[in-house]
């Protein structure tokens, strides 16, 4: 799919529900979305994120200031062309009843008056797309889907008509926490490839810093607290406010987004089965370290030998080793690490490749390291 | 009748085929006038009530008022304004199908889902295209549910039409059966009322299955 992405530029924008004078649901909210991002709206209720989403495609009108698409003025299209060319997904999902699957995909090419043959083709493409056979499900009624197939149709329907901007509204608010993963993992994977600009509300911070390429966090009144990457708002919350909000435990949040691959890996000392235990005791005390690790001929981690484990004469056989604690991969997330270190014995974690074989180790001194880094920007 | 006379005269039946069917002619004319008329002012003031939902109140009112009017009644109301004619009995008969059919008409623009409206309008449904190709085929099962009860409700209520002359098969039950105490004309009037009835009622459904597939997955 080669579908732009639009840049979305939100400009002093204000909404005010009650007669003049009286309070905002936003306030003067300016924001500037880059092409190809997730930006997540995100605060407590009645902070104004769901309305200012649905400013951007009209549904509710700004009181005052401007919201531009790739530089047009939103007020100077009609508002239903305006919608036609804007993907929306909510919460329940809202899929029509009494049209088939592939008929409620087909929505918008049809109201834009696609080709029949067109309209077909998409719907078959943006099916496959969200992993529903079209043979098997496209003349389903929703009635008959679970609810994870109807919210992957309800992404489809957004896609259809390849909409540069994406406005999701909840999308995955109202299903269980093990499905909602899946589902975010789904949509993380299909967004790598379709790249658009996305518009994601949410009240979940966890979801939030998944899903955000960029976090607006919103308080009361639709005043914009914070708006930067996920891991600058948990590594430096702009206040109070926002800190409170993310939660005592941002730094371990913060953990959840780095990875395995980001960290320099130390070189752990290694043995292999019939090693004189001598000559291990000594590179030990050269190297001021209290552990070898043991591996197999093909450099797979059998165990850890503590030195305190290598006394004696004769050679290392693999009953010295501590049996091993899980092994970590490059794609591992940082949270991972440390809750495997924290679980090991040696406070180490070893990471290993495809092949199992070990690529090097990581400590605790390390993942603190990053902690206190500065935030990563993105690139 | 006279004594000696068998209560039911089978032979009278079969010799008046052709009657009969004109009375069933007749009968549905004045019925299909009469909801076909009745529809189109619910759908009307239904609509209306969409636009303004305040309006609901008073429309259900009036038409509750004129549901509650016994149908005699209502047919000599009219008689010195429109005289012993088919628009007499129209009249009444349509004032009967209103309360129901807005009401279900409305019920089932209602009962549309909040989201499924919503995902509507965000995806750029004009106002007008929601209605017709969203709302109104979401909300057929209620309103087809309306149609089956007026229609059946018209049915009898034409019966008693004859009374100002509209024929249909209340002449055979009233004219004939009763005032000439012929019973068996009674008994097959009354019989093809509910025949008929049963018949409309049953093919309305069969036409609501075959528009709405849909409703039948939801129900599974």
């Amino acid at each position: 799919m080669t579908s732009s992405a639009a840049v979305v530029r939100l400009e002093h924008v204000s909404k005010r529900f009650g007669p003049e004078g009286g309070p905002e649901a936003v306030s003067d909210l300016s924001l500037e979305i880059p092409a190809g991002e997730i930006c997540v709206l995100v605060g407590p209720s009645g902070c104004g994120k769901t309305t200012t989403m649905k400013m951007i495609n009209r549904l509710i009108e700004p009181t005052s200031g401007r919201i531009t698409i790739d530089g047009e003025d939103v007020m100077a299209l009609p508002a239903v062309e305006l919608r036609r060319r804007i993907g929306y997904v909510i919460q329940q999902v809202g899929l029509f009843p009494h049209l088939t699957v592939a008929e409620n995909v087909a929505v918008v090419p049809r109201l834009l008056r696609w080709p029949e043959r067109q309209v077909r083709e998409r719907t078959d493409e943006l099916l496959n797309l969200v992993r529903l056979q079209p043979s098997t499900y496209g003349d389903r009624y929703p009635a008959a889907l679970s609810g994870g197939e109807r919210q992957r149709v309800g992404v489809a329907r957004a896609l259809a008509a390849d909409p540069p901007l994406m406005l999701m509204d909840e999308p995955f608010g109202a299903v269980d926490p093990i499905l909602r993963d899946r589902l975010q993992n789904e949509f993380l994977r299909l967004q790598a490839q379709v790249r658009k600009t996305i518009v994601f509300v949410t009240h979940d911070v966890d979801e939030a810093i998944k899903m955000a390429d960029r976090i607006a966090i919103l308080q009361r009144g639709g005043i914009l607290a914070q708006y930067d990457t996920p891991d600058a708002i948990l590594a430096a919350p702009a206040s109070d406010f926002v800190a409170h909000f993310v939660g005592a435990d941002r730094g371990l949040k913060r953990l959840s987004l780095g990875r395995v691959r980001d960290l320099e890996l130390g070189k752990p000392i290694t043995a292999r089965a019939g090693e004189p235990r001598d000559e291990l005791r000594h590179r030990l005390e050269e190297a001021a370290a209290d552990f070898v690790l043991l591996v197999d001929d093909t450099d797979r981690p059998i165990g850890w030998i503590s030195r305190a484990a290598l006394g004696g004469d004769g050679t290392v056989t693999v009953d010295d080793a501590i049996p091993g604690s899980p092994t970590l991969e490059p794609e591992s997330t940082l949270r991972d690490a440390l809750s495997v270190m924290l679980g090991s014995s040696v406070q180490l974690g070893v990471v290993v490749d495809d092949d199992e074989r070990v690529l090097g180790v990581v400590s605790v001194d390390a993942i603190s390291d990053v902690l206190r880094a500065a935030p990563a920007r993105p690139s | 009748m006279t004594e000696g006379e068998p209560f039911f005269q089978l032979d009278w039946v079969l010799e008046h085929l052709d009657t009969l069917a004109q009375r069933i002619g007749e009968h549905m004319l004045v019925t299909v006038i009469a909801v076909v008329a009745g529809f189109v002012i619910s759908f009307g003031l239904a609509l209306a009530v969409r636009r303004y939902p305040r309006l609901y109140g008073p429309i259900l009112a009036v038409s509750g008022v004129l549901y509650a009017i016994p149908s005699i009644a209502l047919f000599v109301l009219f008689i010195p304004i429109t005289g012993l004619s088919l628009l007499t009995a129209e009249i009444a008969l349509v004032s009967y199908t209103l309360v129901i059919l807005v009401r279900n008409i409305v019920t089932g623009l209602r009962g549309v889902p909040a989201e499924v409206i919503e995902a509507a309008r965000g995806m750029g449904y004009t106002d007008r295209q929601r209605l017709w190709r969203v709302e109104l085929p979401i909300a057929l099962p209620i309103i087809v549910a309306g149609v089956r009860i007026a229609t059946v409700t018209t049915i009898g209520l034409v019966t008693i039409a004859t009374l100002i002359g509209m024929g249909g098969l209340g002449y055979l039950i009233v004219n004939i059966g009763v005032q000439q105490r012929f019973p068996t004309a009674t008994i097959t009037g009354v019989a093809i009322v509910v025949l008929l009835s049963t018949i409309v009622d049953f093919g309305l459904l069969a036409v609501q299955h075959r528009l709405t597939p849909w409703a039948k997955a939801r129900e599974a």
